[in-house]
């Protein structure tokens, strides 16, 4: 489609203050058989997911192994095509139709919206320096060249706590803490609206975790950037995030305000989730509960609703319907037959931890 | 468990350290590591990346490689029930590592699982065989037809559905948590008195993780079974361990048991570990990084390691000489020039162990 770029943010019915609005987002990916790549189904990797990220905002996904949240990172950033559904992003130069972008469009969508990703080790190139690597997305979107680039690679490498010194190094001199600053670097050179974060400290150690929080923190706050922040880990996504989103099979599960999804889920399976993680409390540490079964297939989904096998409450037609979208508040909402009924435990913050 | 709340010494590690030769220099893996572990107990160990954990418990199991690693110094003493009901005291140390007895020990005494079950696994044989082998090698007169009946009972036993069909299952075809399971049953074969974990659910999700740590302790409390648990999880190590060796750099700075090293601890750097990590249920302003990066391994440090990192360090003390391991409280040692009287520190801190 060759349609020119809308000059008003706020067409489509955006909402004043919000950069993203996603609808009926669906990847599916075909499993095929024999020489011929038959294709005999589909694994429904993502599936009709829908919600939108104000400006500023952090949104953090979780959810077990599987459930879909790198598929549903990268189908926003158009690095897989979508199924169904679309993704609508405002920016100052207009907004753009992620599903249909003209090679104009694409240009400033691929500077505009970023990606961190899990590994600092497998996503560096061993071979280019750091200021080969921060200047690249800078050379091949044609923003910078020469030394306007080294200067806009040398401010951002001080940025994120690196030295101008390290420039010329290569990723083996440095620490894995050190190497996922250098793909931050990298991902913000280009002055992005949107970061979509996958799992971005699961692979540094405890001790170097909290640094990279703090810093994607301390840099959202200056280059007022959107989040989208993808983690297996509760704790880490309850640190940075002021919304959270839960998916299960493949589907958003519930979304809402951090405080209230934790105080109190509305979604079995958010509660699972809540009561699974260990407690470090001083009287209950250590405390979880164990419940039976794993997430099914996303090949083999069963009819109705995705987590009836492992839910204590399920009830009937659990088993025939899926469940709608259940509002809480127009920006908390749980997909379960009975949110509105249900009374279910989440987390309960303990005043001081650490008496020394 | 003994009516004490300790269970019978079972394994005594004294001034372990091991070195390993490489081109690039020596790396000081394991410096001065002492331990106990007892039967029904359960010891945790936590630590960041390299400093440690996986080279002590290697130590224990035999299998650290060597060259390029060459045990210095230390005793390892098993003490291992006889046929008879008695005990007897077999020092691993002095059995050559690929020799028959240790390897009797393995799979015998001690079953280790570890974070990738691949590791434990050939790829090209079925579950069931891989562990029926086991058995076949360490349980006096079985034969491949009760080994068969004690695998699938071995898979029943740690939660495998329809353990028949699974003993017969190749590893890629069980699931991430189906295969830890898998390798807890081979580690259990032979009913070993001490099973070492290391970061046995790091992979795992949290759901999964509470079913095999579950499993884990059911296991210990029907078998009086030891454990020795790795992980850099504080959190899920609070939930599992009676008491808590922390490593750095291949020192154990802090040993207390569980409720102290968590509630008041006493080391700079476990305190400093504790803040950094994210909590579920904690106040949220108080995630406070460690400064610094790990220390380059191959560096040799005059005073204490944890120097370059430390808010509280000493000038002039603590970057001049090792820092002594004391002992505070009966049964809470600390490794750290903080503890020491007047007195040590006169001395220059040498008032080491
Ligand atoms: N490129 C691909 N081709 C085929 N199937 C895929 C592909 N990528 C993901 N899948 C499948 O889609 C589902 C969702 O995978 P995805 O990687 O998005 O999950 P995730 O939530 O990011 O999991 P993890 O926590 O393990 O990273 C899984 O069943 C996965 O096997
Ligand atoms: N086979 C080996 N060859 C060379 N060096 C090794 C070997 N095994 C361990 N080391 C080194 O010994 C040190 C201690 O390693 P160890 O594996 O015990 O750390 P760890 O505490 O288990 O760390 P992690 O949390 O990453 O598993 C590290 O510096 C490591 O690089
Ligand atoms: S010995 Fe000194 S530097 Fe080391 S942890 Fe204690 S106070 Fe800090
Ligand atoms: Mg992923
Ligand atoms: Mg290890």
């Amino acid at each position: 489609m060759a349609d020119v770029m809308q000059t008003t943010s706020g067409a489509n019915g955006a909402a004043a203050g919000e950069l993203l609005q996603v609808e009926g987002l669906s990847k599916y990916f075909p499993i095929t058989k024999g020489f011929l790549r038959r294709v005999i189904g589909f694994t429904k990797a993502v599936h009709d997911v829908s919600f939108t990220l104000a400006n500023g905002e952090t949104l953090g996904v979780v959810g077990e192994s599987g459930c879909g949240k790198t598929t549903l990172g990268r189908t926003i950033l158009q690095l897989y095509d979508m199924t169904a559904g679309s993704v609508r992003i405002n920016l100052d130069e207009g907004q753009l139709d992620v599903g249909s972008l003209t090679p104009e469009e694409r240009k400033l969508f691929r500077r505009r919206a970023q990606m961190i990703f899990q590994d600092p080790f497998a996503s560096l190139n061993p071979r280019m320096n750091i200021l080969e690597t921060v200047g690249e997305p800078l050379l091949v979107n044609g923003v910078a060249k020469g030394t306007e680039l080294e200067q806009r690679v040398a401010r951002i490498i001080e940025q994120v706590g690196l030295r101008v010194e390290h420039l010329r190094r290569y990723p083996h001199s440095f620490s894995g803490g050190q190497r996922q600053r250098i793909g931050i670097a990298r991902a913000l050179v280009v002055n992005p609206r949107l970061v979509i974060a996958d799992e971005p400290v699961s692979a540094l150690d405890v001790s170097i975790q909290a640094q990279i929080l703090n810093l994607l923190q301390e840099l959202q706050g200056e280059f007022h950037l959107t989040y989208m922040f993808v983690s297996h880990d509760m704790s880490v996504i309850r640190y940075i995030c002021d919304r959270i989103a839960v998916m299960y099979a493949g589907r958003l599960v519930e979304l809402g305000p951090k405080d209230e999804l934790l105080e109190r889920p509305r979604h079995p399976y958010t509660a699972l989730l809540l009561a699974a993680v260990p407690r470090t409390a001083k009287g209950s540490r250590g405390k979880r509960l164990v419940t039976a079964g794993e997430p099914p297939d996303p090949a083999n989904l069963p009819t109705g609703c995705v987590f009836q096998e492992r839910c204590v409450h399920v009830q009937d037609i659990c088993r025939e319907e899926d469940p709608p979208q259940v509002s809480m508040s127009d920006r908390h909402f749980a997909a379960c037959h009975f949110a509105k009924d249900l009374n279910l435990d989440g987390i309960t913050v303990a005043p001081v931890t650490l008496s020394a | 468990m003994s009516d004490t709340g300790r269970g019978d010494l079972l394994l005594e590690v004294r001034n372990l350290q091991v070195h390993f030769y490489l081109f690039e220099g020596v790396v000081q893996a394991v410096n001065d590591v002492s331990f106990d572990v007892h039967r029904g107990r359960t010891l945790g160990i936590i630590g960041e990346s390299g400093s440690g954990k996986s080279v002590s418990a290697q130590s224990v199991m035999g299998i650290v490689p060597s060259p390029p690693a060459k045990q210095l110094a230390g005793e390892i003493r098993l003490h291992r029930a006889t046929p008879d009901g008695g005990i007897e005291t077999v020092d691993l140390g002095r059995l050559d590592p690929r020799g028959q007895e240790y390897r009797d020990v393995r799979g015998g005494e001690i079953g280790m699982i570890f974070q990738e079950p691949m590791t434990s696994f050939s790829p090209l044989h079925t579950v069931g065989d891989q562990i029926g082998e086991a058995i076949l090698l360490h349980i006096p007169d079985s034969t491949p037809q009760s080994a068969r009946e004690r695998t699938v009972d071995l898979l029943r036993r740690v939660g495998i559905p329809r353990p028949d069909r699974a003993v017969d299952a190749y590893p890629h075809e069980l699931s991430g948590g189906m295969r830890q399971r898998a390798m807890i049953a081979m580690a259990l074969s032979c009913d070993p008195a001490l099973l070492i974990a290391d970061e046995p659910t790091t992979a795992l999700d949290v759901t999964i993780e509470a079913q095999i740590l579950e499993l884990i302790q059911e296991l210990q409390d029907d078998l009086n079974m030891a454990i020795i648990y790795i992980s850099h999880d504080l959190a899920v190590v609070g939930g599992v361990a009676d008491e808590v060796m922390v490593m750095y750099l291949g020192l154990v700075m802090e040993h207390a048991d569980a409720e102290t090293i968590f509630d008041e601890p006493l080391h700079p750097y476990t305190r400093a570990l504790w803040q950094s990590i994210p909590k579920i249920d904690g106040p949220l302003e108080q995630l406070v990084p460690i400064s610094g990066n790990i220390p380059n391994p191959f560096a040799v440090h005059k005073g204490c390691p944890f120097y370059a990192r430390c808010t509280e360090r000493i000038q002039g003390v603590c970057d001049e000489s090792p820092p002594p391991v004391l002992e505070p409280r009966q049964g809470h040692t600390v490794r750290c020039f903080l503890y020491a009287d007047d007195v040590d520190l006169a001395s220059n801190g040498a008032a080491g162990d």
